[in-house]
């Protein structure tokens, strides 16, 4: 199958192992195939594109959107009525509240006769949602074939393994397949593999190697990188675009983008600042530090009395409770003077804002507790603006 | 309303607006059971007028000063979404990963301002971007399906009033359905497609520049979201984005920083986050103040006091401005309900019309007035006899009064803006940044007695020569912007003080040449002891010569300028006859009413019920609960007794409630406790 070589790179034995699994058309598969590896190593692409080049009648569903039974077994069973039903005969909407509904529905349908004498590919992506809903659920998906009686596969695509998922009863063990993380060197093959239609495929490959240079030790994900790829491109043609630079010009252009490749680690790829920033930053050719990003606005302006309400929770949650004495008696602590009006109000505000989070039961009436979440670097900022020495009063500093 | 049914319960009324037309009308409250002579009605209606006027004006500022962030906001939309459809062929767009564009909106913690805020961008949105806008709040979405069935019914109701009520029916069956994203995008791809066939209808909108307008997505309070539910949405409609063009707007309260707190890596890597901030809430003050009350505009004024109770509460407590806003309507409220006179607190054509219309009993009123008393014991026997006894003298003097007292106000407002440019900039802030901070200090007591007025003096007098340019500068403005000709003098001084400095420039230069030039001179071969000399005399001869330099005598004479103008009409309101007139000064009532304190009137009524119901079987003993009081009076008693376990034996006993229903019902507090 050579196009499927051309599409699917670096994957050849997970791509032959499930080309096995399957068989012919007719023939019954396994009855359900787990797969799993982390985020980006090619697991719903390589099922996506194997059953698409092969033809098979197949179903996808992700579960991330299928947040409820209902919704997860309607989707299925209306995607497979649209395979059955010839083109441009739209059937009417199937509803199905249950798993023994559907079981009987799925066997109706799949009597059709384009469905007929060959495997039906159920594949669920992000199963590690299925661990959330109803407990009979996956037990159920596993054994869909025996439940059914007819020729069903259903894949597990997750990120999780297996052990984490094998329900207590009534399991039937899937056909575990682990697609590992790509090397350096697979990485760099599939990148290069979409260069761009005005650039030699040298050219770009060039180029990767230097981006993976730089982002291989702090990133792996082959989306990330191929996201980080695009935008950092125009960049590193500039010098050729401007005719400063041939093509080949390797250690020119190295010296170009290498800098530029480091800003966009702190900044780009942590989401500091967004993509489209970052572009317009490369077009106009400013300097990166000049936009602020997300995390350099920390300073939060807080109401004059909630600031004290805040350091004295900060001080209640983080000392021992036996230091009180000590703390307050001695140095007169200046947060008893103040008087607090509207006091718990503004305590609700401030855990609306998640600077407080309430802790134990609520069913307690007279004496909720709360703790503070805020970090000390927020606390001493704030504490910094009201003339208050946190440090002083804090156990652990002592 | 009659009922009829077999069974005990509850019966909800839906009010009939119809009847209560014909309860009071609500002037009628502002007489206080006293005689109709005092104008009631007219004071109702004038404070009716004023507030308006006030309201209007607080929008129009809102409006402005949103202006901006709202217009950065939507280029930020246009700017992203057009991107989006436009690059969709190019190489670089196949591969990136698809973002959802995303606005991070940094509001401020003052949390109950932000719904007007969110309104206004609503519409804006609405009228310039798209007709699918939507707003959501934490507390509707516990769950995912709970956030896409809002969102489902928000944005088809977002259609719905663009388009006839043509599809009602359909309306109602579509509730019951559970939607989930991919059913989301068939109907937006069925509306949109709808749109382009039937073109020319009348749209309210003029979004139709696009074929698929966006859907923004307004998360009203970000922070309190849960935030799996907000990464399953992300990851969700980053799968449906090009079928269905959303638009994200996140409302944060207190930083940015949040957005990586709740959304790991993996999630906020979907999101293209851009950040946008509104006004801090400090400055919107000083522009509410600036534009209410620091004008005569409004006849309307706060005393000293009462500006502290409000200001304080904004500062201490809350930082809202809505409620800065409603504190400032209770004090015209009550200004205009508790003194007789307010009826005068209008514009100065109309207070001298009003004048002439008022009653003996007014009449008597003014006379009471202790800044009145104090003018006419001022005045020559003769004038204090008519002024006592001469109803038209004294309509008369009043109208001078008035007219005075609105001088005075024009006067003071420039004045005070003058010296605020002066000492805003200066270090420490000796009289504050803000303006309100120094009107607050004028108010209070006669500024030049403070001894932050004495350091501001003299930190003026050690200014550069460009910095007092740039502050007269400012000023000469301050006076050319306003109309009022009072002050016409003033505004000359101010020129005049500009050019002299202006053309000092010339004459310094000259000047340090002839100083060179006898340096030079004076250091000539001498020996140790000479040139000890010399220096020392020429470090005299320096100092003599630098406190006459023609600078400093300039210096010198606009401090005294200024300061001149501030003991001329920087006075006290208390000093003006009459002031009573336009200021509320019952800081007492307003914090009564503004520093409610919900705890401690829970606790009186639940304890001690005859307190609100005054009802006489209620009356007891302190400490003791009869037994006729309402359950949840009983119920609060035996929780203060003892908080976690209540003897359902003392708790029946009390309330005659038969044993076998708590018995038989588990019967629970918390229920109890909540209504």
């Amino acid at each position: 199958m050579p196009h499927l070589e051309n599409t699917v790179l670096c994957r050849e034995s997970q791509v032959s192992t499930l080309q096995s699994l399957f068989g012919e058309r007719h023939h019954f598969s396994f009855p359900s195939i787990f797969i799993y590896g982390h985020t980006a190593s090619g697991k719903t692409y390589v099922t996506q594109t194997l059953l698409k080049t092969l033809e098979l009648p197949h179903v996808f569903v992700n579960c991330v959107e299928c947040f409820t039974l209902r919704l997860l077994l309607e989707q299925i069973l209306n995607k497979l009525n649209h395979l059955s039903s010839s083109e441009g005969e739209y059937s009417t909407q199937i509803t199905c509240e249950t798993f023994n509904d559907f079981v009987r529905l799925f066997k109706q349908i799949t009597k059709a006769e384009s469905l007929k004498d060959q495997t039906v590919y159920i594949v669920l992506d992000k199963a590690e949602y299925l661990r959330d809903m109803e407990a009979y659920l996956l037990p159920g998906f596993l054994r869909l074939q025996e439940l059914t009686d007819r020729n069903v596969t259903v894949i597990f695509l997750s990120e999780i393994v297996w052990e984490k998922f094998r329900p207590n009863t009534g399991c039937f063990e899937p056909f575990v397949l682990y697609f590992p993380d790509y090397s350096i060197g697979n990485l760099q093959k599939i990148l290069s593999h979409d260069h761009p239609p005005e650039y030699s495929a040298d050219f770009y490959a060039a180029y990767i190697n230097i981006l993976l240079g730089v982002f291989y030790t702090v990133c792996r994900d082959l989306k990330e990188l191929r996201h980080l790829a695009v935008l950092n491109f125009p960049k590193y043609c500039e010098p050729v675009v401007k005719g400063e630079a041939s093509e080949r010009d390797t250690r020119k252009l190295w010296r170009n983008i290498e800098p530029h490749l480091k800003k966009a680690m702190q900044t780009v790829y942590l989401r500091e600042i967004s993509s489209s920033q970052w572009e317009k930053l490369q077009k106009d050719d400013t300097d990166p530090g000049q936009l602020k990003g997300l995390s350099a606005y920390t300073h939060v302006e807080l109401p004059y009395y909630s600031k004290f309400i805040l350091i004295a929770a900060y001080l209640a949650s983080y000392n021992p409770a036996r230091t009180d004495k000590r703390f307050f008696l001695k140095h007169h602590g200046k947060i008893k003077k103040t008087n607090f009006l509207k006091k718990h109000e503004k305590i609700t505000s401030l855990v609306t804002l998640q600077l407080l989070t309430l802790v134990g039961h609520d069913d307690q009436l007279d004496g909720p507790k709360y703790k503070c979440t805020v970090s000390l670097d927020f606390i001493r900022a704030i504490a910094r603006t009201v003339n208050f020495d946190i440090i002083k009063y804090l156990y652990d500093f002592l | 309303m009659a009922t009829s049914s077999v069974s005990k319960g509850c019966f909800v009324f839906k009010p009939d607006f119809k009847k209560r037309k014909i309860s009071v009308p609500i002037e009628d409250y502002f007489n206080k059971g006293k005689n109709e002579s005092e104008d009631s009605k007219l004071r109702f209606e004038t404070y009716q007028l004023i507030w308006q006027q006030m309201k209007s004006e607080t929008e129009r500022l809102q409006e402005e000063l949103n202006k901006n962030l709202f217009d950065s906001l939507i280029e930020f939309l246009q700017k992203s979404h057009s991107g989006f459809q436009k690059n969709s062929r190019d190489w670089g767009c196949q591969i990136k990963l698809r973002e959802i564009p995303t606005a991070a909106l940094v509001l401020g913690v003052n949390v109950t301002d932000h719904d007007l805020t969110f309104r206004s961008l609503t519409e804006v949105l609405q009228n310039n971007v798209t007709p699918y806008v939507v707003s959501l709040q934490a507390k509707d979405c516990p769950d995912m399906k709970h956030f896409l069935q809002k969102l489902a019914s928000q944005l088809m109701d977002c259609n719905v009033d663009v388009q006839s009520k043509e599809k009602e029916s359909v309306q109602v069956t579509q509730k019951k359905i559970h939607y989930s994203m991919d059913s989301l995008s068939t109907w937006y791809m069925s509306v949109t497609q709808k749109t382009d066939v039937k073109m020319p209808r009348k749209k309210r909108t003029p979004p139709s520049q696009w074929q698929s307008p966006p859907v923004v997505l307004i998360l009203k309070d970000m922070e309190s979201f849960t935030t799996k539910v907000l990464q399953d949405f992300i990851i969700i409609s980053s799968q449906h984005l090009h079928e269905f063009p959303l638009i994200l707007i996140f409302g944060i309260a207190t930083s940015p920083v949040v957005v990586h707190r709740m959304l790991p890596h993996a999630v906020s890597s979907l999101l293209c986050i851009e950040l946008f901030q509104s006004l801090s809430c400090k400055e919107h003050l000083t522009t509410v103040l600036d534009k209410l009350l620091l004008t005569t505009q409004f006849p309307f004024k706060l005393s000293e006091k009462v500006l502290q109770v409000l200001t304080n509460i904004f500062l201490y407590h809350d930082f809202s401005i809505q409620n800065f806003i409603k504190g400032l309507q209770l004090s015209l409220l009550e200004h205009f309900y508790s003194q007789p006179l307010s009826v005068l607190c209008c514009n100065l054509p109309e207070a001298k019309r009003r004048i002439n219309f008022l009653s003996d009993n007014q009449c008597e009123n003014i006379r009471r007035l202790p800044s009145f008393r104090r003018y006419v014991e001022k005045q020559a026997s003769e004038k204090q006899v008519a002024l006592l006894t001469n109803e038209r003298f004294l309509k008369e003097e009043t109208q001078s009064l008035l007219e005075n007292l609105h001088v005075y106000h024009t006067n003071y407002f420039l004045v005070l803006r003058c010296l605020h440019q002066f000492t805003s900039s200066l270090p420490k802030y000796p009289l504050g940044r803000q303006i309100r901070e120094l009107y607050c200090t004028c108010l209070e007591k006669n500024i030049r007695d403070s001894e932050e007025y004495a350091s501001a003096l003299q930190l003026l007098r050690m200014l550069a020569k460009d910095e007092l340019m740039a502050m007269l500068q400012k000023c000469f403005k301050v006076f050319k912007s306003s109309s009022e000709k009072q002050l016409g003098n003033t505004a000359k001084r101010i020129e005049e003080f500009l050019a002299q400095f202006q053309s000092l420039d010339a004459e310094a230069k000259e000047e340090e040449e002839d100083t060179s030039e006898s340096q030079s001179k004076g250091l000539q071969k001498t020996d140790l002891y000479h040139l000890q000399k010399s220096l020392l005399e020429m470090k005299e001869l320096r100092r003599a010569s630098k406190r006459q330099t023609k600078f400093e005598v300039l210096r010198e004479q606009l401090v005294s300028f200024i300061d001149s103008l501030a003991r001329e009409y920087l006075l006290l309101p208390e000093t003006q006859p009459l002031h009573e007139v336009l200021y509320f000064s019952a800081a007492h009532t307003l914090r009564q009413h503004l520093n409610a304190a919900p705890r401690i009137a829970l606790h009186t009524a639940l304890n001690n019920p005859y307190y609100y119901l005054k009802n006489e079987a209620l009356r007891s003993e302190e400490g003791c609960i009869p037994n006729v009081a309402p359950d949840i009076c009983i119920a609060y008693k035996l929780h203060l007794e003892c908080s976690r376990l209540i003897n359902l034996v003392d708790w029946s006993e009390l309330s005659n409630i038969p044993l076998y229903i708590c018995a038989t019902s588990s019967l629970s507090i918390h229920p109890m406790m909540d209504t």
